[in-house]
């Protein structure tokens, strides 16, 4: 076991990619020298060599469509947007190229590509530095979608996404970057598609991912001192989604709650709080509650504590959920 | 309001040329071409006959047996001369025009014809042919294409890649993104522009206020303007453009200077927005009677060759039609298939409800029950 931060755990995560296939390339803005503004590729540069590891020109849509353009060759680049919020100069490459191509080959291209986000507020940042931006994503057929949340699955999720034929959005919370916990660097991990109990409860289901994984357990740590049993569940992978956990988790608690730091209307939640419903409606004791981002753009960071899920308002969701 | 053109824009550019309008065959220092008599005649072969598959698909579609088609009409020579170019080891990245470049890459005619009919979004092995997929967004390959060279270039491989796109495209912000990719990392990539003059019913002014050729500069690679109705310079010049890229010279851009004789597509009216006599000015230049002109005139085919190739390419046409015809609609079922590389928990899950919802419409049938 090691004690790595999430950001490290990624880093290692990489190194150890790119050590089992020489195929595996690093691309973005920064990534080379400069280890990536938030320092997640640290070292590779130096160690894999400016083929492997490229600082590319500054323009989104160009890092996502020559990555196309690699891995039609063989290669399996990974490539960082910087920020959530320059994903969209990119969303043409990702959502009309690289998400159709294998299916418009009837399945002779694969595409592993690999593309890293942070996401997610907290950390006081300007405007666009703050976003969730992953309903635009789920909601595109070809595309998977996966959301680390802690540094020992940010460690194999990595690899396993690496490793994947298909194209990945892989979400990384920022504010999560520096949190530590030990990492068993031998471990393989829980498959890239499964999501997982962090936390068992027999009254109420909270699912989260991403940075609300965090803040749903202090909720229900919080929760346990009402009396309450709090059950929270890791989503891991939003496409495809591990339904069977959820739903098994909702009809033995008969409640649930969905946090997201994206705003509620038409978010990733809406799709949970409604296949839940149709799983588990002779079950339930009340409706799917959510609890997330408003219908604003992401606020200025002074106000962004009210914008953002925290213990208070997932415990305030979960008093209403009983409230039924 | 029109601006001001920039100095020296309208000073005419050097065009490359190397057989005249009238079949002259014209010498130039730079791109001079040696070319067999047999070599000759195989280049007027596939002008014929991809002009013919061409007529072919257009009359599929008028009688509703394709959806769409975008007609090649007077860009054979860009698109035989720059394809005839290609090594087996080269890649090409096409538009959704490039017919004549898909026929010098030995892609059956008829799997072009698939996704016009709606029978699927593409449809054959882009490394079967080294013949990437159509692109139907504008500029979208450009990027491929570069990433692609990219690979040549860490392999270590003798090979380059070429990149086709229109006058249109090179307002997209991915085309002007390729341009960078390509000079900052010497990328072994050939931009092959065909300027058809006419993006839809957009003239060229309206993307440019200089000579596209001219843009390569200020990306820092060269950009050369060809007769694009001319197949041995099309084919000379990209010949050259590939053997820079394939010996680390970097990227070049190609302005293939050329008409759309047609419509931008089956569903387009160009009668609106252009007029009459350019279309006849440019017929004087066509693509095809200038070769005919030169085999003609220099005695290196008779009569009988050319009504060999108008036959071989009515039986071409007359093939593709039947074939087009027997081109199977796909089971529902094709939809689910390759959306990913292997199990997906929601869309498998999805193929299986609705085959079970269909096939409950032949039960009730064979039961009689409920239809």
């Amino acid at each position: 076991m090691t004690t790595l931060t999430l950001a490290k755990a990624i880093n290692e995560g990489l190194r150890r990619a790119m050590e089992e296939d020489s195929k595996v390339l690093v691309m973005g803005e920064d990534v080379g020298k400069l280890g990536g503004v938030f320092r997640v590729t640290d070292g590779l540069q130096k160690e894999f060599g400016e083929d492997r590891v490229i600082d590319t020109p500054l323009a989104e849509s160009g890092i996502i469509g020559t990555a196309i353009g690699l891995a039609l060759r063989g290669y399996r680049p990974v490539c960082e947007i910087q920020f959530d919020g320059f994903v969209f100069p990119a969303a043409d490459q990702i959502i009309t190229q690289l998400a159709k191509m294998p299916l418009r080959s009837l399945g002779a291209v694969k595409l592993p590509v690999v593309v890293r986000i942070p996401c997610g507020g907290g950390i006081g940042a300007v405007e666009h530095h703050s976003e969730s931006p992953e309903a635009y994503f789920t909601h595109t057929a070809g595309l998977r979608v996966v959301s680390c949340s802690n540094p020992a699955d940010a460690y194999t999720m990595i690899q396993d996404a690496v490793r994947c034929d298909d194209p990945i959005i892989f979400f990384e919370p920022k504010r999560r970057y520096w949190d530590k916990a030990e990492v068993d660097l031998a471990a393989s991990g829980l498959p890239l598609d499964r999501a997982r109990t962090v936390r068992r409860g027999s009254d109420v289901t909270l699912l989260a991912y991403g940075p609300m994984v965090k803040t749903c357990l202090s909720a229900a740590a919080a929760a346990e001192e009402d009396g309450r049993d709090v059950e929270v569940i890791d989503l891991r992978s939003l496409n495809p989604l591990d339904l069977d956990v959820l739903v098994e988790s909702v009809a033995r608690t008969g409640r649930c709650v969905v946090v997201h730091e994206a705003p509620v209307f038409s978010g990733f939640g809406a799709e949970l709080a409604a296949r839940i419903t149709e799983h588990c409606f002779y079950n339930l004791e009340a409706p799917v509650l959510r609890v997330g981002g408003f219908s604003t753009p992401y606020p200025p960071s002074r106000l962004e504590d009210h914008y953002l899920p925290d213990l208070d308002r997932v415990l305030d969701a979960v008093d209403r959920v009983f409230a039924y | 309001m029109t601006a001001e053109a920039p100095r020296g824009a309208d000073a005419p550019p050097e065009l490359i040329q190397l057989l005249t309008p009238e079949g002259e065959r014209v010498e130039h220092p730079d791109y001079d071409i040696e070319l067999t008599t047999e070599e000759v005649r195989s280049l007027y072969r596939d002008l014929v006959l991809v002009r013919r598959i061409d007529l072919e698909a257009v009359a599929l579609q008028r009688q509703g047996e394709l959806g769409l088609w975008a007609s090649l009409l007077g860009q054979e020579a860009a698109q035989i001369g720059s394809g005839r170019a290609l090594t087996d080891a080269d890649m090409a990245f096409p538009t959704y025009r490039e017919h004549g470049v898909a026929w010098c890459r030995d892609v059956d005619p008829v799997k072009l014809l698939g996704m016009f009919r709606g029978v699927n979004h593409g449809g054959w092995d882009p490394y079967e042919h080294n013949f990437h997929l159509y692109t139907i967004v504008i500029g979208s390959q450009t990027l491929h294409g570069v990433g692609y060279a990219m690979g040549v270039q860490r392999d270590g491989a003798e090979a380059a890649t070429i990149v086709y796109f229109g006058d249109g495209a090179t307002s997209q912000g991915d085309v002007n993104e390729s341009f960078i990719w390509a000079s900052v990392f010497n990328a072994p990539v050939v931009f092959f522009c065909q300027n058809n003059q006419w993006a839809i019913s957009e003239p060229l002014e309206k993307q440019t206020r200089i000579p596209l050729y001219k843009r390569a500069s200020g990306f820092g690679f060269p950009g050369i303007r060809v007769d694009g109705n001319d197949v041995f310079a099309c084919l000379a010049v990209t010949r050259k453009a590939l053997a820079d890229a394939r010996n680390g010279l970097g990227p070049t851009l190609i302005e293939a200077f050329t008409y759309r004789m047609g419509a931008h597509t089956t569903s387009d009216d160009p009668t609106r927005y252009r007029v009459a006599n350019e279309l006849e000015a440019w017929k004087l230049k066509d693509p095809i009677e200038r070769v005919k002109a030169y085999l003609f005139k220099n005695q290196l085919a008779d009569q009988e060759f050319f009504e060999k190739v108008d036959a071989e390419a009515d039986a071409l046409g007359k093939d593709v039609r039947r074939r087009c015809l027997e081109l199977p609609d796909p089971e529902p079922q094709a939809m689910f298939d390759h959306v990913y590389g292997g199990p997906h928990a929601l869309v498998d899950e999805e193929r299986e409800q609705y085959l079970a919802y269909l096939a409950s419409f032949e039960n009730g049938a064979e039961t009689g029950a409920g239809r």
